[in-house]
């Protein structure tokens, strides 16, 4: 998915891979105008489903905050940010149900068909957000 | 008449990915009769996932076990395999290690202190909640955290799962110049560490001690990072080497983790609270006297109070770290030679939240035969259950959601890694 949209979006857009400890994201988006993030979610729902959430003005729900006793989850760094007041003026979760969260280096093909439907969808609100400026 | 009724506390998995876990505290009248502490580990499935593979790939693979200790995991790892080598990585190479960690030890410490453990003491039902009552002490956080990141990225090659270490030593050493820039970020981070220390030590804590059997590293001359003999405060001195002749790890019925205990004595306790009773006279001079401020002493045995010993440790790191980088000398090799050899070998470490063992065995080709991996959340788990069942049984009186909020924070003394250990969840009370 970095790969495509590294090539695919403008040169002002960043792409960046990050993983771990999510709170780190604060610092990284300091100064963007918005972003787009890209997590798996475990919802129950079908493997591959996509679930577009748009955080600028709301917090995401507490059932995709799933806060533990030794990590920030996405949706907390996203309301810590916000309470902070760091957090761009447009936030858009992009979240994508994985199917197999144990060890191995492939996604499913559920998961993997929902790749390129999440870029298009990047692709073009990047677009449209450009085009209204 | 006595009154009879019979109170569960239990948690409901919130399960961000894998597996789950759960707390369960059953209270018939006036007495705790069960406890259980259920968490998943994945380092079970990374032990399997390691056989097969080579030697050095070991440290890269067992990283990904925690996205908030890798480091610990990857220092274990080239520790074991040296061991197995006959290698020893000494000098500016091993001095690169513990500046690494002491990346580590700040980015954890200040997210486990500030935004995990702090809004417990607070009042605060999350980090939050506390940013939006007090942001100034979540800046806090992310600036520490933003300086331990920064360690990692510059000796790590990567803020998260660095992929610069290798058996041996690194791929690519930094120049001098290059850890220049980290003082003025890690003498922020010291200032910032010892207001911590002043504002923990501050905190209202439960009473509550236990006469735990404190272990960690420990040596002559430094304060337990990447090395040193398994000490006990009950008079355990080991080589690493012999950790499974005093330690046994046994199933549960009721959670996937593996619990430890020490073969003679039981349960025991692993952490910064082990490593400061055990090795207080060996931190720095700034650590030493604001531990003092604090009121700290190695006779502590109030879990809640780890709190201020881990702000206590960030001042550590941070001053340890200044210290390795003013010494810095670039090394002529990035690493020193590995040849594989057929044997067993042992590394432990100290990650943040306590000792990291890792034992693998290897044939000719390097290739791994077999790993154990033994986690602080796994060594520690025992002892967060007894600590439950002894905070419980002295807060009877509490109301449910009191008693629950209690319980939450007892267990986040230990700083219990979901990623390696268990993945957590709200508690839930029900009465019968």
């Amino acid at each position: 998915m970095a790969r495509r949209l590294r090539d695919s979006l403008p040169a002002s857009v960043d792409v960046l891979e990050r993983e771990g400890e999510p709170t780190a994201l604060i610092d990284l988006w300091a100064g963007a105008e918005a972003v787009w993030l890209v997590d798996a979610v475990l919802s129950g729902a079908a493997p591959g489903t996509v679930l577009r959430l748009d955080a600028s003005k709301s917090d995401p729900p507490e059932r995709l905050r799933g806060g533990t006793t030794h990590h920030f989850s996405l949706g907390e760094s996203i309301a810590v940010a916000r309470a902070l007041g760091r957090l761009p003026p447009r936030v858009v979760v992009f979240g994508i149900e994985g199917e197999r969260f144990d060890l191995g280096e492939e996604l499913t093909p559920a998961v993997a068909a929902a790749i390129a439907p999440v870029c298009s969808a990047i692709e073009e609100e990047v677009r449209e957000l450009s085009a209204g400026r | 008449m006595a009154e009879s009724r019979t109170k569960t506390i239990k948690t409901q998995a919130l399960a961000r990915v894998e597996g789950e876990g759960a707390m369960f505290v059953r209270i018939e009248g006036n007495r705790v009769s069960d406890v259980k502490l259920r968490i998943y580990e994945p380092p079970r499935f990374f032990e399997a996932f390691l056989r097969g593979r080579g030697f050095t790939e070991a440290p890269d693979i067992t990283a990904r076990i925690c996205g908030i200790c890798p480091v610990a995991y990857q220092m274990s790892a080239v520790g074991a395999m040296e061991d197995i080598c006959g290698v020893e990585v000494g000098g500016q190479l091993r001095a690169l290690r513990r500046l690494l960690y002491c990346g580590e030890w700040i980015e954890s410490h200040a997210l486990h202190v500030f935004m995990l453990h702090a809004p417990d003491f607070l009042g605060f039902d999350s980090a939050v909640e506390l940013a939006r009552a007090d942001p100034t002490v979540v800046q806090r956080a992310l600036e520490l955290k933003k300086t331990g990141n920064l360690v990692m990225k510059v000796v790590g090659g990567r803020e998260i799962h660095p992929i610069n270490v290798r058996v041996g030593g690194w791929y690519r050493v930094p120049r001098k110049s290059e850890l220049e820039p980290l003082r003025p970020a890690l003498e922020q981070a010291r200032e910032i560490a010892l207001e911590a220390v002043r504002f923990t030590a501050g905190l209202r804590f439960p009473e509550y001690e236990q006469a735990y059997e404190l272990v960690a590293l420990a040596q002559p001359d430094e304060y337990p990072i990447d090395r040193g003999r398994i000490v006990s405060s009950n008079g355990l001195d080991i080589d690493v080497a012999d950790y499974d002749d005093h330690f046994v790890e046994e199933h549960v019925p009721w959670s996937n983790a593996l619990h430890s205990r020490l073969r003679e004595r039981g349960s025991y306790l692993c952490g910064p609270l082990a490593r400061y009773a055990l090795s207080a006279d060996r931190l720095s001079d700034g650590a030493r006297s604001a531990a003092a401020e604090a009121g700290l002493t190695p006779a502590e045995r109030n879990p809640f109070r780890s709190i201020v010993v881990r702000s206590v440790e960030m001042v550590y790191a941070a001053e340890e770290a200044l210290r390795l980088i003013a010494e810095y000398e670039e090394p002529d090799a990035p690493a020193v030679t590995v040849e594989p050899r057929a044997g067993i070998g042992y590394g432990c470490t100290e990650a943040p939240r306590g000792i990291l063992y890792h034992r693998y065995e290897i044939n000719d080709e390097g290739t791994i035969l077999d790993a154990k991996i033994v986690p602080p959340t796994s060594q520690n788990q025992r002892t967060i259950e007894e600590d439950l069942r002894g905070v419980v049984e002295r807060s009877l009186q509490l109301p449910d959601d009191e008693l629950t909020l209690l319980c939450e924070q007892t267990i986040r003394n230990y700083d219990p890694c979901i990623s390696c250990a268990t993945h957590f969840l709200k508690l839930e009370v029900e009465r019968s």
